[in-house]
């Protein structure tokens, strides 16, 4: 068996509006920083898993991502894979 | 009718089932039962209310968790069957990321945990869950949340205006939901998920009885 870090990116699809990102450009901007076009936030979910091979492992992290990990409703995803 | 009962389903982290099996039994003389998220037995109660709160602390995102418990993998089957389930808040946001109904809700535009009353236009009669036989009509029910602005993409929009699935639609947007909807049903009428609080409504003493209509065609077959 293999054991793998992924790193999953969540974040809402860019139609969503994201009032935590509008705030926290708002603050940003407040607090002196120049030149900020966007901010939008999203979230990592960090994961060590183990299975046969990367192809084996990254049909699980799929199988996550698209039925727990992200609502794909209004989210949109993206990860990385490590094998340790 | 005397042996309808309403399964009023518990989630670690809901708040409002005392307040929906309150409502039901002292207002409505309807009985109730609870029924744990464990369980998958639903053959004792002949329609199902998930109630508000904060299932399993509204982690990941509300009722993502919750989606995956028993009570809401047998859910499945009776709602095929024609039985009727309300899903009141945090229960509208289960029944979305089940899939039972479309779209989903996200954080309030404004970030703030609105708690008010609000007026809302029946627009739709589909599943009979609101007394606006004869014409368009307004009531006044309670929401309390954070994270209640309805979201869908534009063809599902498009879709629950064709099909009239829209039930509820606020007179004065509280949080920015897609087309001032407040609460939709799925195609066949027998599920409605709303974020406004019809169990808060009941007693003339609190508030208002606008939401007994609701709660009361629970029965409807």
């Amino acid at each position: 068996m293999d054991q793998f870090a992924v790193k999953v990116f969540v974040r809402l699809r860019p139609s969503v509006l994201d009032p935590a990102g509008e705030a926290t450009k708002s603050a940003s901007i407040k607090l002196g920083a120049e030149g900020i076009k966007s901010l939008r936030i999203g979230k990592i979910i960090e994961v060590k898993i183990e299975g046969n091979g990367e192809n084996e492992v990254r049909e699980k992290i799929d199988l996550l991502c698209d039925r727990l990990f992200a609502n794909t409703v209004i989210e949109d995803y993206e990860y990385s894979l490590e094998k340790l | 009718m005397d042996n309808f009962t309403v399964g009023v389903v518990v989630f670690p982290g809901s708040n409002c089932d005392r307040d929906v099996s309150w409502a039901l039994e002292g207002c409505l003389d309807i009985r109730t039962k609870y029924l744990w998220h464990e369980s998958s037995d639903l053959s004792d109660v002949d329609a199902i209310v998930l109630p508000g709160g904060f299932s399993y602390g509204d982690y990941l995102r509300c009722g993502a968790i919750a989606r995956f418990s028993p009570l809401i993998n047998a859910l499945d089957e009776f709602v095929k069957s024609g039985k009727r389930v309300l899903g009141i808040c945090n229960g509208f946001q289960i029944l979305t990321e089940s899939g039972f109904l479309p779209g989903a809700l996200v954080a309030n535009k404004n970030l703030n945990f609105i708690c008010d009353d609000v007026e809302l236009d029946i627009v739709s009669s589909k599943g009979g869950w609101f007394n606006n036989v004869d014409e368009k009509q307004t009531i006044k029910l309670p929401i309390a949340h954070g994270e209640g602005r309805y979201y869908c993409d534009s063809d599902t929009l498009k879709k629950l205006v064709d099909n009239e699935l829209i039930a509820l639609r606020y007179k004065n947007n509280p949080n920015g939901s897609s087309f001032d909807i407040a609460g939709i049903t799925n195609e066949k009428g027998n599920v409605l998920g709303l974020m406004p609080h019809p169990e808060r409504a009941c007693d003339k003493t609190i508030g208002g009885t606008d939401g007994l209509f609701t709660l009361k065609s629970l029965i409807l077959k």
